[in-house]
């Protein structure tokens, strides 16, 4: 085990009402973008971006009545840092419903470097041939190192590579809040 | 936690973290075998030898089926067309196959000890595919999955494992898990066939088939070697199967309605096993060897997946 530095909270980016409020605006972007909820599907990414794609589906099952389907995808079997990590942990694809000729959105909680998101449109596309696959973040916090670009975006939020972003979910953390953290002693 | 290790061996040398890390990890990759698309790219760029000094069907496929799902490039080396048969010693094969950079080793011996030999030897990852009589650690691994997914749990169930106990390393691999697992093992089989001082091992000994699988969670049977008759170790085929063949009746009279029947294969139908067993309702025997493919995912992937800091 390599022991991280600890990380002390440096600012507070969202409280738990801004949050909400990123997401239902996320929700209605994704369906004046699509013309509406038919032929969508959701697709979080372990762990937290699935808990975030479920909170858009109740947001546009809110809005629209549309019941969307909500997938879980592993990425860890395409990443391409497998050898610099140590073992690898495996935690299971689960998408119970065909993608083919679906627009799918993809969801995670902070896009940084974008290489996640490479290898998840990797994992997406072995599944099947989706219509266009969509990426909702809800924090994109810049740094990028592929061509990739979100769709819809929770907050755009400028930080420095040591500092780190912390999004906890009530599902997870017990509360629903958004941190820069940056490490103790640097 | 994660996986440190470098080979895996034994059962025996594992925690009961480290087994369910093996089970847990193979049962998140069972789904890559219902895909239209059945490969993910995880060990793309690993090379995997099988070194197969045994005949084997199950084992060689699964762990050839799984490395290919993995992406690895899987050769085989089986004793029967190579230099072993011109005289080449064991482990001048294995330098040999050394030279030529695998990042994993599979290898079937009929001696105990072999694939440790080979750890010791050799700089990639071994994997022992069964070792003589020693260990089979990746089909105990599979039948673990097995009773986990049927069951739901490990802790409290009762086995039974019936049959050729002295010869089996499957049997042994499973006793040690089993019982690193919290679950109760009883092993049955004629006297001949039950190694003296088994009971080391925290196992409960039966010598009547009707009292092994009364009430049990689970029978394994094992596979009868033929040749156990002529070496003396049991009276004839018939009277074995007379006696520890599982029918029907037997299972209708004594054991529990929700039993599984668990079999390594091949399976001598007949023998320790009646074909409506075999192929009946409580028998888990194919969705055994479905999972096997699973598990051995599951092992290659946290031994190549991961030759960083943490090998």
């Amino acid at each position: 085990m390599t022991t991280r530095p600890r990380l002390r909270e440096k600012a507070q980016v969202l409280d738990d009402a801004a949050l909400d409020r990123a997401l239902t605006r996320i929700a209605h972007e994704i369906l004046e973008r699509n013309g509406g909820a038919k032929d969508l599907a959701f697709v979080g990414l372990r762990t937290r971006g699935v808990t975030l794609a479920h909170r858009l589906a109740a947001k546009i099952a809110a809005i629209d009545g549309a019941n969307l389907p909500v997938g879980t995808l592993d990425i860890t079997l395409y990443r391409d840092d497998l050898d610099m990590r140590g073992a690898p942990v495996v935690r299971g694809t689960d998408i119970p419903f065909s993608i083919k000729n679906k627009a799918v959105v993809l969801v995670d909680d902070v896009l940084f470097t974008g290489r996640t998101i490479r290898a998840a449109l990797d994992a997406l596309i072995d599944l099947g041939r989706p219509l266009m696959i969509q990426l909702a973040i809800l924090i994109d916090r810049g740094h990028r190192e592929l061509p990739i670009r979100p769709d819809y975006v929770g907050k755009n939020l400028p930080t420095s590579r040591r500092e780190s972003v912390a999004v906890r979910l009530r599902e997870h953390d017990g509360e629903d809040r958004v941190v820069i953290e940056e490490p103790e002693e640097a | 936690m994660g996986w440190t290790r470098k080979d895996l061996l034994s059962i025996r040398e594992l925690d009961a973290a480290e087994i369910v890390l093996l089970v847990e990890t193979a049962a998140s990759l069972q789904e890559i075998a219902g895909r239209e698309i059945k490969k993910v790219p995880a060990l793309r760029g690993k090379t995997i030898v099988n070194l197969f000094y045994e005949n084997s069907t199950r084992t060689r496929t699964s762990f050839e089926i799984a490395g290919k799902w993995l992406s690895a490039d899987v050769v085989n080396f089986s004793a029967g067309g190579s230099s072993a048969a011109k005289g080449e010693s064991f482990i001048d094969t294995a330098r040999n196959i050394a030279a030529m950079s695998p990042d994993v080793v599979v290898v079937r011996h009929a001696s105990a000890g072999a694939a440790e030999i080979l750890a010791r030897t050799l700089p990639c990852s071994i994997v022992n595919a069964g070792d003589g009589a020693h260990e089979h650690p990746t089909q105990a691994l599979l039948d673990l999955l097995t009773i986990k997914e049927h069951k739901g749990h490990f802790e409290g169930l009762s086995v039974a494992i019936v049959g050729d106990i002295t010869h089996s390393r499957v049997a042994r691999s499973n006793i040690h898990g089993m019982r690193k697992l919290g679950m109760t093992v009883t092993v049955a089989g004629p006297p001949t066939l039950i190694p003296p001082f088994v009971q080391e091992l925290g196992v409960k000994v039966a010598y009547r088939l009707e009292d092994a699988i009364r009430d049990v969670d689970v029978i394994m049977m094992l596979r009868l070697q033929q040749e156990r008759m002529s070496s003396g170790l049991i009276p004839s085929l018939r009277e074995y199967s007379r006696y520890w063949g599982l029918t029907l009746d037997k299972l209708r009279a004594e054991a529990r309605p929700d039993v599984l029947i668990m079999h390594p294969g091949p399976v001598n139908r007949g023998v320790e096993l009646s074909p409506e067993v075999a192929d009946g309702p409580y028998s888990v025997i194919l969705d055994q060897v479905a999972k096997g493919v699973a598990v051995r995912m599951g092992v290659l992937l946290l031994l190549a997946g991961a030759r960083g800091e943490a090998a």
